[in-house]
């Protein structure tokens, strides 16, 4: 008998591994991925009795929780919710999230793994669970020049720093204030999200990473002038027929420059003409002499055709496929269905101002625990080698010569080297224009890059332009920056 | 079935010296073997008693964890309550040091510190429901305790040794199936989620007899199969490498087939079926040592279960929630995943440590202090709390599985090693099924689950698994013959 006892127990024994082994898996495998289910209410009950950590920008809280006396314990507070909901975006324990509350959620509410030290020293020294302070890399004073310069108008800023690629201005207009949407009143949380979202001016949609994306327009034209000099073949003498229209072939459209007339006297045009006087013919000619695939494969390098995660996950701007020469030539000055956000025309300029290397953009700068301890850091990262450090030089000099005394004109700063292109893009027969600034300065040690978007013709009809109205707000938020 | 070497070490504590048998003069040995008999079952009720009050201790403190997590704020009432409990459990302690002092040490521990778990955690999930007095689970749960315990108290007095039950073996299987076909009685029966295992008088008291039944059951194929294993294990016809039975030995098996078979139709509870068929296979195999028999039982009880799972709904509907639990339309159906998902993110928002005792939210799934009592601990107590009771579990059966070792008597061996495997496969029945390592039944977590019937039973077969040790380690052989 006691041999099938022997047998027995090794079936008991083998029984009992299965529901060791099982409760490993729920409770230590998967358990983060469980946490993570909507379905699963716990971690929302949990957020309740968490003190969510801060969001911080240089030292200005821009998002903090505040005690109560409600069944949430914590409300959240955004001191500048207007200023800063592009960033923060809102957080409700209830109705969800958005922006870094919603993509930092697992450091600010104390659930992710770097902290599990912190949870255990915590449940053995008895202290209430808090969460991490996330900063972010905004820098408040160019932030505000940002978000004052766009005044009114329906648009957004974005402010890089290209040798990092750290997002120092993230602005978008017209906005919404996250402190209604944070309320534990659910009904007037609800009611405030429908009214947000039924606005047709969409003010939650963060104009500045995505939302209705908008032609670039001219200053695509960077992207453009990049890659031919990148290409070798080119250089910013190059020179191109200067004809006063031009019928794209196998089409019955007609290119013309902005002033209907030929770019300057002469039979030809040079390339850095055509980019001080912002003229369309010289570069849809030049787009279809490289092609839809070379200017693809360019604007691809700067960041196209590719989403970003800040960790806040961006709009993918667009340079389409499959083109016919017609086509092309329209894509080189930024028309046809070239579509760009503002911090993608941003990374266009800061890998410029970069000698060629465009850095991954980021919005957060570190992650710091209760006791001040660095739970996370984030170490500027190279997304492309872009364009040769020539190449880049060579559009720096024809983008400050554009500002300088060119189409560009409107981001000059006295004694500061800008480089810079405008755009004015136009979205169809009847539609406003949507108006652009891209640049950076200074132009021999770069401290900032922006990308303005101004839609809606800046309130100003068929008169407005980009360098009337995106280049002084762009002017604005690089003397922020230098003036610091 | 004189039992001379207990006359002997009573008769020495009593001083009835004059009754000694003669033969006792002859061994030079026989002082000292005395001497040690003296000694030794102080040294196991000592080790016991210590055992006991770390159990009862670590009960105390987990009521009070609970409340302190909880509410904040430090409730005497239900202290005093499960003091009442450690008094009752040290009383049996007592009466072991009487009428079984060489009983294994570690049963009565083990029993009390899962209880207590139990009533902790069933406590705290009333805290969180806000329910007091007799509403609340827990205080009735304590009260099924005392009774549970006076019960083994009981049962360990008047059972004084256990091959007294081997002459009601008949008996004993007439009373199984008599209280198996109690809730089919129309006026007592009740069926509760689905399940018609229950049987009660007016809104007063409800029992589940299958919990009683299983021990029973134990008794009576213990006993059966010590009389039958013979013609069981010794004719048969050979066929690969196994010897199998012949077809009219198949009789008792097809027979608790049939039963298990009925409770799955009749009283749709799959959880007690596959416990009794499992409990009677393996003892079937123990006492014919034949591997035949495993794999008819399994096979049988796979085929009936396949067979359950294409015609019977609910039986389909359990496949479903296991196999594809997480499926949307699986977990919003009714009577789908749901609750089984809501248990296994319970445990999973425990982790490894878990939340603390009284700080997590066991109470969001539903039968959080009986089917997912073990979801709710683990939630509270983290992956080592589960290791921790899992372990207790695997000692306390270990020790059953041990009589059965050390056991003179076959029936002896038998019923201990069937009734620990009773708590070893509930066990598994019960956990497996809240982690998703077979289909969910409805049974319940020994000791631990809120539920009278099962907590009279368990402490029970604590009863009699402290009586057959007792006998080990007193008597010598006795082979029991029919």
């Amino acid at each position: 008998m006691n041999r099938e006892l022997k047998r027995v127990s090794v079936l008991v024994l083998a029984m009992f591994i299965a529901l060791f082994g099982s409760t490993t898996i729920i409770q230590a495998v998967q358990a983060d991925a469980l946490r993570l289910d909507s379905r699963n209410t716990r971690a929302l009950y949990d957020s309740y009795d968490t003190e969510r950590g801060p969001i911080l920008a240089g030292g200005t809280v821009i998002a903090q929780s505040v005690r109560t006396g409600d069944r949430f314990v914590f409300q959240r507070q955004y001191p500048e919710g207007e200023l800063y909901a592009p960033v923060t975006g809102f957080f409700n324990p209830t109705q969800g999230s958005a922006g870094i509350e919603q993509y930092m959620n697992d450091y600010l509410s104390g659930t992710s793994n770097t902290q599990f030290l912190d949870s255990i020293n915590r449940i053995v020294a008895g202290q209430a669970p808090k969460g991490a302070a996330v900063e972010v890399t905004i820098d408040p004073v160019v932030q505000k020049a940002a978000f004052d310069a766009l005044g009114d108008r329906q648009g957004a800023v974005v402010a890089i720093e290209p040798s990092t690629g750290r997002i120092l201005a993230m602005a978008s207009t017209p906005t919404y204030d996250p402190n209604t949407l944070a309320s534990h009143d659910s009904q007037s949380v609800i009611s405030a999200y429908a009214a947000l979202d039924d606005d047709p001016l969409t003010p939650l949609i963060n104009r500045a990473t995505s939302g209705n994306m908008n032609p670039p327009g001219s200053s695509f034209k960077v992207v453009v002038a990049a890659a031919a000099l990148d290409s070798g073949k080119y250089t910013p003498e190059s020179t191109f027929a200067n004809p006063a229209s031009l019928t794209l072939p196998n089409s019955s459209a007609v290119v013309y420059n902005w002033t209907r007339t030929t770019c300057g006297p002469g039979e030809t045009v040079t390339l850095a003409e055509a980019i001080r006087q912002s003229c369309n013919i010289p570069f849809a000619e030049l787009g279809m002499e490289l092609g839809d695939d070379a200017l693809r494969e360019a604007a691809e390098k700067f960041g196209f055709n590719n989403g970003f995660e800040l960790p806040t996950p961006t709009g993918t701007s667009v340079y389409p496929r499959g083109l016919d020469d017609a086509q092309t030539g329209l894509t080189a000055f930024g028309q046809y269905e070239v579509r760009a956000t503002p911090l993608q025309m941003a990374l266009v300029s800061a890998g410029i101002a970069n000698k060629g290397t465009v850095m991954a953009p980021t919005l957060v700068d570190r992650v710091t625990g209760r006791n001040l301890e660095e739970l996370k850091s984030f170490e500027p990262q190279v997304l492309n080698e872009a364009v040769s450090e020539d190449a880049a030089a060579g559009v720096t000099t024809m983008m400050v010569n554009g500002v300088e005394v060119g189409q560009s004109n409107g981001a000059r700063i006295e004694g500061v080297d800008v480089a810079g292109k405008t755009g004015t893009a136009q979205n169809g027969e009847d539609e406003p224009y949507s108006l652009w600034f891209t640049g950076f300065a200074p132009a021999n040690n770069p401290e900032v890059a922006v990308a303005v978007v101004v839609e809606n013709d800046g309130n100003l009809g068929r008169h407005s332009s980009g360098n009337i109205v995106a280049a002084p707000i762009a002017k604005k938020v690089i003397e922020a920056v230098l003036n610091k | 079935m004189t039992n001379n070497s207990r006359t002997r070490a009573t008769g020495a504590v009593g001083g009835r010296v004059a009754e000694r048998p003669a033969e006792e003069f002859k061994a030079d040995t026989a002082v000292l073997r005395t001497m040690r008999k003296l000694r030794l079952p102080l040294k196991l009720r000592n080790r016991e008693l210590a055992l006991l009050i770390f159990a009862c201790a670590i009960n105390s403190v987990s009521i009070l964890l609970v409340q302190l997590g909880a509410t904040g704020a430090i409730d005497l009432d239900l202290v005093y309550l499960g003091a009442g409990l450690s008094a009752l459990v040290l009383g049996l302690h007592v009466c072991l040091r009487y009428v079984a002092p060489q009983a294994d040490p570690l049963l009565l521990p083990i029993a009390t510190v899962l209880n207590g778990l139990g009533v902790a955690m069933i406590y705290r999930i009333d805290l969180a429901e806000g329910v007091s007095g007799w509403a609340a689970a827990s205080t009735r749960q304590i009260t099924w305790s005392a009774i549970a315990i006076l019960a083994a108290i009981v049962i360990i007095i008047v059972v004084k040794n256990h091959r007294v039950l081997f002459r009601y073996t008949y008996l004993f299987g007439a009373f199984a199936f008599l209280l198996l076909l109690l809730p089919l009685v129309p006026g007592i029966g009740r069926e509760v989620s689905g399940a018609r295992v229950w049987i009660g008088i007016g809104n007063f008291v409800s029992f589940q007899p299958g919990e009683i039944a299983k021990i029973a059951l134990a008794v009576f194929f213990a006993g059966y199969l010590v009389r039958t294993r013979d013609s069981l294990s010794m004719v048969g016809k050979k066929f690969l490498w196994m010897q199998f039975p012949r077809l009219r030995d198949l009789g008792p098996i097809i027979v608790v087939w049939a039963l298990s078979m009925a409770i799955i139709v009749f009283q749709h509870d799959m959880g007690t079926a596959l416990l009794f068929f499992g409990l009677f296979t393996v003892m079937l195999y123990v006492s014919t040592g034949r591997l035949s028999w495993i794999l008819i039982g399994v096979g049988m009880f796979g085929v009936g279960a396949f067979f359950a799972a294409q015609t019977l709904t609910y039986v389909e509907g359990r496949f479903r929630n296991w196999l594809d639990a997480f499926s949307p339309t699986v977990y919003d159906a009714t009577g789908g995943s749901y609750q089984l998902v809501q248990g296994i993110f319970g445990l999973a928002h425990g982790g490894l440590i878990g939340t603390g005792l009284g700080q997590g939210r066991p109470e969001l799934t539903p039968l959080s202090q009986s089917d997912y009592i073990m979801a709710s601990l683990g939630e509270e107590l983290g992956l080592a709390g589960i290791f921790a009771i899992l372990g207790l579990y695997l000692l306390f059966v270990s020790r059953g599985i041990r009589i059965g070792f050390r056991g003179q008597d076959d029936f002896g061996k038998l019923l201990a090693v069937g009734l620990a495997f009773t708590i070893a496969l509930q066990v598994f029945i019960m956990v497996g099924g809240v982690t998703r390592v077979i289909p969910l039944t409805g049974l319940t977590t020994p000791f631990l689950a809120a539920g009278g019937s099962s907590l009279v039973a368990n402490w029970i077969i604590v009863a009699l698994l402290l009586r057959v040790s007792d006998s080990i380690r007193t008597g010598p052989a006795q082979e029991v013959s029919s």
